[in-house]
């Protein structure tokens, strides 16, 4: 049933037919073309389709049209005042408030109606009034600043030519998510598009024959096709080039929960009105895999009959003789410390659309790997990789789950069978049904030192619960061995990581592929060792501190760039003033407690042991235009501005004269993935050398010496050295087809070396480094804990900009308190974002970020990467801050208050208050 | 074909009501969300036009709190601190964009074990006005909930008041304590209300305390109300709490706690609650 009605949006009348319960998101997006209000969740969980009703913020997924008659909605797109930003959208965009920029929208809505109501709100104000929009790049903190600052004046600094390296520089492409222009994978879909919805397995193990169809079709006339296995020239993906497992469509037998089935292509309305019991699909459920020991023990049903024992992968690492080396250590500790699956919860759901023109494919999608989309797609649809052309949409998040194919194969194949546009756009559930996550870990593990508290020996055996499919499971179980005494000195080790399928989902990549939760390991057992020594817990951590010219678990020595050490000392007045805080807190007595606890961590930057190159250029057409092709796409983490600074003070010229062209598999070259931290490290060593390349360029061409400046005037280039003026006329070059002429190319693939059979080897070209201290209450009669404060020290090499370095720790330790605290998803119970808790708002404590620049000789200006590091040490710092409040040792994440609480029963009582 | 109906008069919706079946849609919040990627093909009668059910009225003995009244509604209304436990289930209900639109009516009418309002309004000794065409009858809300997702409510009624007695005694004082794993938007793992009418001699002449997310339906606890009647109304109100008196819950081990815990949990719970009321000055 469809109606007429009328409501104004952002000051003018519309009038709408459509269904008068249709979602009010849904009329603004799809009816309107107001794309800037976003769906997360279209349940209330995630505040992303905040607008403003009346004045007053709702989310719109929840009201229907039918109640919007006759009143007023703003949205992001009415914020901006005559064509020039609000206040608050400016305050946004100088305290760098949006990353991938989803929860914008909702975020700036939220907060407009506070200062509608209090124009210069306190803090907790703020919380209250944005406590119901989850952001889960941000940690929150930048974006409250914003809003705390919306009075202060507006700064336009824009930085001199050499000078954008270091700067506080605003992202480049901030403004547009500040108006809502800008396009995430579900905003640019044709209205002519044809949609995709999938059919998925209700069992987490099950045999399936799909029944008579035609009933199915001829009671939905919308319903143009319904694709299976069988439509597939290639039914299978994955990540390794040899591990191609995850049917696209799951022939006859489904592995996890979630599975895609089937794939129903049609009109929007009438895929939307098929109940999923009208699909019909017969199941016969099967005794399902679940959990590491169902998966590991003797004789267990094998989830992919080809895999005995359901192992994916056994890796391992050799130095010296670490059993003998602890039988003689005066300290020893030892634990075994399990995680659970962590969803990444991205705001952005899986989106895209695809179309076939010709003989070739274009995928409009959010994905962090275009070239691998690219590549993956071709194989399973049988073309050839540059039949494909994969133009990546801004991409609401990814955290490592956007590396894996969802939605690409299916649109592709819609798209290339029925030659229509096809679009498809994930639930929620769905998405975190079929989505990859956070490998669940059974870390046994044992460290000895010597009297002094000095490291002697470290064992660990990781297993990883993979789901069913291999995905970036043996990444997980080869990075974890290498980085199993954290960054600490270690002369004898023995590390396993094995991975074991199970009927859950795959479990992928995700923030630090596996180092997290290894860290949770390694970080208990020093608390443990220093405890036993009567030592600070700091103080031992400095002691066994890597340096430079020592040597690894996988005996690579490291030269330069090591700075644990002084991220410790930085970190040493915070921690003794915390820790005289608490005990003084303590004395007061009362139901809380409150503990400091400190986590370190390492992090090899890149692939292990394997190439990792990328390429960028740089070219300056016959116009002046000056564009910067950069294959690395940003998914909020600010590559696109960060790779822009290196390469503009490469080259020489200021940062405003920059076009980007982002991510095209046909315009720029491949530049890896977004994941292992390390877009700015590889992808920006490419581009420094691609701004000198050019730089190189023009300077031969005016003859000038290598200090000379450059000047870009219309099309005229003005080189200057010394007393000596050149200027180089561009549209007197001769050009190439597309108005080229001259560009710059720089290409950079980190050294590093294979692993060998002990483990041994170079993996990893430089390492980031990271000291975090956090302040935890704990309420000893509930188990609730509240973290107060975390400082964090990170040693990045060179912070390129120090406001998406503060960013990215943020955000990390966001994610780590989420993973120490609040974090398991449950296949069919934790499914959504009401039942599955990320941090919100009120969750992240005040942080203070200590940026420590221990230059990375390889690196551009010195910079190594930190989108992964931020995370790593936040959870064993919280969960030593609890254990310092109340003794107990959490061996299994999340701390769930009825957890803590049990643990608290089951032990003594607190300890006493020795650091 | 899904039909929609936005009626602006209190007896069009009755009338409505007695001709078919219709599922009733104030706030929407528990509507939506139990329809994510499922077809919106109810037949819904939104009763969001029906203006006469707005706004908190005082009246001589009672306080009349229409259907629409929504959890932002209550937290801007002048009420007295009989309403202080109410008006903090608000305030951490959701977010506010939740708080917004919510209605406090849907809440109890939705009957979720874990529902904020419904504790609160057991504490409140609160009753509903139930309206058909043919009759107006009032429940208590004991009677009115009457398990997980279950009510008294006839397919031809609507809700259209929650009535709150006026106490007998001068002062009377409400609180509300939540306990979730996170800060914002969060389904409590238990939470408790409480209510004491104080006499002027400050002795307690009547005290209500229900726990909610324990039980299939939130439940009042008698014998620690009995043990509070009489009592000084002072700091310390929580040690007259024990464990005895939360054995009529029945909590369930789910994803966000044990039962074992959430046993442990509503005593400490219940404790604080009555030791901040009695703080009250
Ligand atoms: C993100 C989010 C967070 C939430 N957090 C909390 C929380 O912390 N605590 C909590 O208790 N709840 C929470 N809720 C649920 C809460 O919002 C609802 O219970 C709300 O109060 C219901 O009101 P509504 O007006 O939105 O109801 P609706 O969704 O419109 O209706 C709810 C039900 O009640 C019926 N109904 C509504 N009004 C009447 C009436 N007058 N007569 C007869 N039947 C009626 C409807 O038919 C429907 O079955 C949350 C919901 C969301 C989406
Ligand atoms: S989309 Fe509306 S709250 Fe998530
Ligand atoms: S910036 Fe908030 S979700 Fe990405």
């Amino acid at each position: 049933m469809s109606a007429a009605t009328s409501f104004s949006v952002n000051g003018g009348t519309v009038r709408v037919t459509a269904p008068p319960l249709k979602r009010l998101a849904d009329v603004l997006r799809e009816d309107l073309g107001l794309t800037g209000t976003k769906i997360g969740c279209n349940a209330g969980d995630c505040g992303a389709c905040t607008v403003l009703l009346d004045g007053r913020q709702v989310c719109a997924c929840m009201v229907p049209l039918g109640q919007a008659a006759g009143r007023a909605v703003t949205t992001v797109e009415g914020l901006a005042e005559g064509g020039r930003l609000s206040a608050l959208q400016a305050a946004f965009q100088r305290h760098g408030a949006a990353q991938c920029g989803i929860c914008t929208p909702g975020m700036l809505l939220a907060a407009s109606d506070l200062l509608a109501r209090d124009a210069a709100p306190d803090e907790p104000a703020v919380m209250d009034a944005l406590g119901g929009v989850l952001c889960r790049c941000t940690g929150y903190r930048k974006i409250v600043e914003a809003v705390l600052d919306v009075a202060a004046p507006q700064a336009d600094s824009e930085p001199a030519a050499g000078s954008a390296v270091g700067a506080r520089l605003a992202k480049l492409d901030g403004m547009a998510m500040l108006t809502g222009a800008t396009r995430f994978g579900a905003d640019a879909i044709p209205a002519d598009a044809l949609w995709l919805r999938v059919v998925r397995s209700p069992h987490a193990a099950a045999r399936f024959a799909v029944g008579d169809l035609a009933p199915l079709y001829d009671a939905n006339p919308g319903l143009v096709r319904v694709l299976s296995a069988a439509d597939l020239p290639c039914n299978g993906f994955g990540v390794y080039p040899d591990l191609k497992d995850q049917p696209v469509l799951a022939d006859g037998v489904v592995r996890f929960r979630g599975e895609a089935v089937l794939a129903l292509v049609g009109e929007k309305t009438a895929l939307e009105a098929i109940a999923d019991e009208a699909v019909p699909v017969a199941y016969e459920p099967i005794a399902a895999v679940v959990g590491l020991d169902a998966a590991m023990a003797e004789g267990a049903p094998l989830v992919q009959a080809d895999k005995p024992g359901n192992l994916l992968i056994d890796g391992g690492l050799r130095k010296g003789d670490a059993e003998a080396a602890l039988g003689s250590c005066a300290a020893r500790a030892e634990g075994v410390f399990e995680t659970a699956f962590v969803e990444h919860a991205y705001i952005e759901p899986e989106a895209g659309w695809a179309r076939r023109l010709g003989k070739r494919l274009e995928l409009h999608v959010s994905t962090q790997s275009p070239y691998m989309d690219r590549d993956e797609t071709a194989n399973i649809l049988g073309l050839a990789p540059e039949q494909v052309r994969v133009l990546p949409s801004a991409c609401g998040g990814g955290f490592g789950g956007k590396l894996d194919l969802s939605v690409q194969p299916l649109i592709a194949l819609a798209a290339w069978l029925l030659e229509r546009p096809v679009a498809c756009v994930y639930q929620r559930p769905e998405s975190m049904a079929s989505s990859t996550k956070r490998h669940p870990a059974r870390i046994r593990a044992r460290f000895g030192c010597d009297a002094g508290g000095i490291l002697q020996a470290v064992t660990m055996n990781a297993d990883f619960d993979t789901g069913a499919y291999a995905s970036w499971g043996p990444t997980v179980a080869v990075r974890v061995p290498v980085h199993a005494t954290g960054p600490y000195h270690v002369p004898h080790v023995s590390a396993r990581g094995r991975a074991f399928f199970s009927n859950a989902p795959p479990a992928g990549a995700f923030r630090g592929f596996g180092v997290p939760q290894s860290a949770i390991a390694h970080e208990a057992l020093m608390d443990d060792l220093a405890a036993q020594l009567g030592l600070d817990r700091l103080a031992i951590r400095l002691r066994n501190a890597l340096r430079p010219g020592q040597a690894t678990a996988s005996g690579q020595v490291l030269q330069a760039s090591v700075g644990l050490a002084p991220c410790l000392e930085a970190l040493a007045p915070p921690w003794s003033a915390a820790l005289a805080d608490a005990a003084a807190f303590n004395k007061t007595g009362g139901a809380w407690r409150r503990g400091v606890g400190i986590g370190c961590m390492w992090y090899g930057i890149g692939n292990t042991g394997l190439p990792n190159p990328s390429t960028m250029a740089l070219a300056l057409g016959r116009d002046g235009a000056l564009t910067f092709y950069n294959g690395a796409v940003d998914i909020g983490q600010g590559s696109s501005t960060v790779l822009s600074q290196i390469c503009a003070d490469a080259l020489g010229l200021p940062l405003g004269h920059f076009q980007l062209v982002v991510g095209d598999t046909d315009l720029t070259a491949d530049a890896g993935k977004t994941s292992a931290s390390r877009q700015t490290f590889v992808s920006g060593k490419a581009a420094q050398l691609a701004g000198e390349d050019l730089r190189g360029q023009i300077l031969r061409l005016a003859n000038a010496g290598p200090d000379a400046e450059i000047a870009l005037d219309g099309t005229a280039l003005r080189v200057t050295d010394g007393a000596a003026r050149h200027v180089i006329e561009l549209d007197s070059l001769p050009a190439a087809a597309d108005g080229t002429v001259l560009r710059g190319e720089g290409s950079f693939d980190p050294p590093t070396t294979p692993l060998d059979d002990n483990g041994q080897g170079n993996p990893y070209a430089t390492y980031g480094f990271a000291a975090q201290l956090a302040v935890a209450d704990v309420d000893l009669a509930l188990g609730v804990t509240k973290v107060r404060k975390i400082v964090a020290a990170h040693d990045v090499g060179r912070a390129i900009n120090p406001i998406q370095v503060e960013g990215q720790i943020h955000g990390g330790i966001a994610q780590g308190l989420g993973l120490a605290l609040m974090e398991e998803y449950i296949p069919g119970q934790t499914e959504n974002l009401h039942d599955y808790l990320i941090p919100t708002v009120g969750d992240v404590p005040e942080i203070e970020v200590i940026v420590v620049e221990d230059a990375e000789p390889l690196g551009p200006f010195g910079a190594k990467g930190v989108g992964e590091p931020g995370l790593i040490p936040t959870a064993p710092a919280i969960l030593g801050a609890i254990r310092h409040a109340t003794g107990v040792r959490i061996a299994r994440v999340p701390a769930l208050p009825h957890r803590l609480r049990a643990a608290i029963l089951a032990q003594a009582g607190p300890e006493d208050d020795t650091p | 074909m899904a039909g929609y109906l936005r009626p602006n008069s209190v007896s069009e919706a009755l009338e409505a009501l007695r001709a078919r079946r219709w599922t009733v849609l104030a706030g929407g919040t528990d509507f939506y969300p139990e329809r994510v990627g499922k077809p919106l093909d109810d037949d819904v009668l939104d009763i969001t036009a029906l203006d006469a059910l707005r706004g908190i009225e005082a009246r001589s003995d009672h306080w009349r709190i229409p259907a629409l009244t929504t959890w932002s509604d209550l937290l801007a209304a002048d009420l007295p601190p009989l309403f202080d436990g109410l008006k903090r289930a608000a305030k951490e209900l959701g977010g506010v964009q939740i708080q917004n639109v919510a209605t406090l009516s849907g809440n109890l009418c939705n009957a979720s074990p874990a529902a904020d309002g419904v504790p609160c309004l057991l504490s409140l000794g609160a009753s509903v006005e139930l309206s058909a065409v043919d009759r107006v009858v009032s429940l208590p809300v004991a009677r009115f909930v009457l398990g997980n997702r279950a009510t008294a409510l006839g397919p031809d009624q609507l809700l259209t008041a929650i009535v709150v007695p006026k106490p007998k005694a001068r002062r009377a004082y409400g609180h509300f304590l939540k306990l979730g794993a996170r800060r914002y938007m969060v389904i409590s793992i238990a939470m408790v209300a409480a209510v004491a009418e104080v006499a002027d001699d400050g002795t307690i002449r009547a005290a209500r305390v229900a726990v909610g997310a324990c039980s299939a339906m939130a439940k009042r606890l008698p014998d620690l109300e009995a043990a509070l009647k009489d009592r000084r109304f002072a700091p310390g109100l929580g040690e007259a709490a024990v464990a005895a008196h939360l054995g009529s819950l029945a909590p369930i081990d789910d994803v966000r706690g044990s039962a074992t815990y959430r046993t442990d949990a509503a005593l400490t719970l219940v404790r604080r609650a009555l030791d901040e009321l009695g703080a009250r000055p």
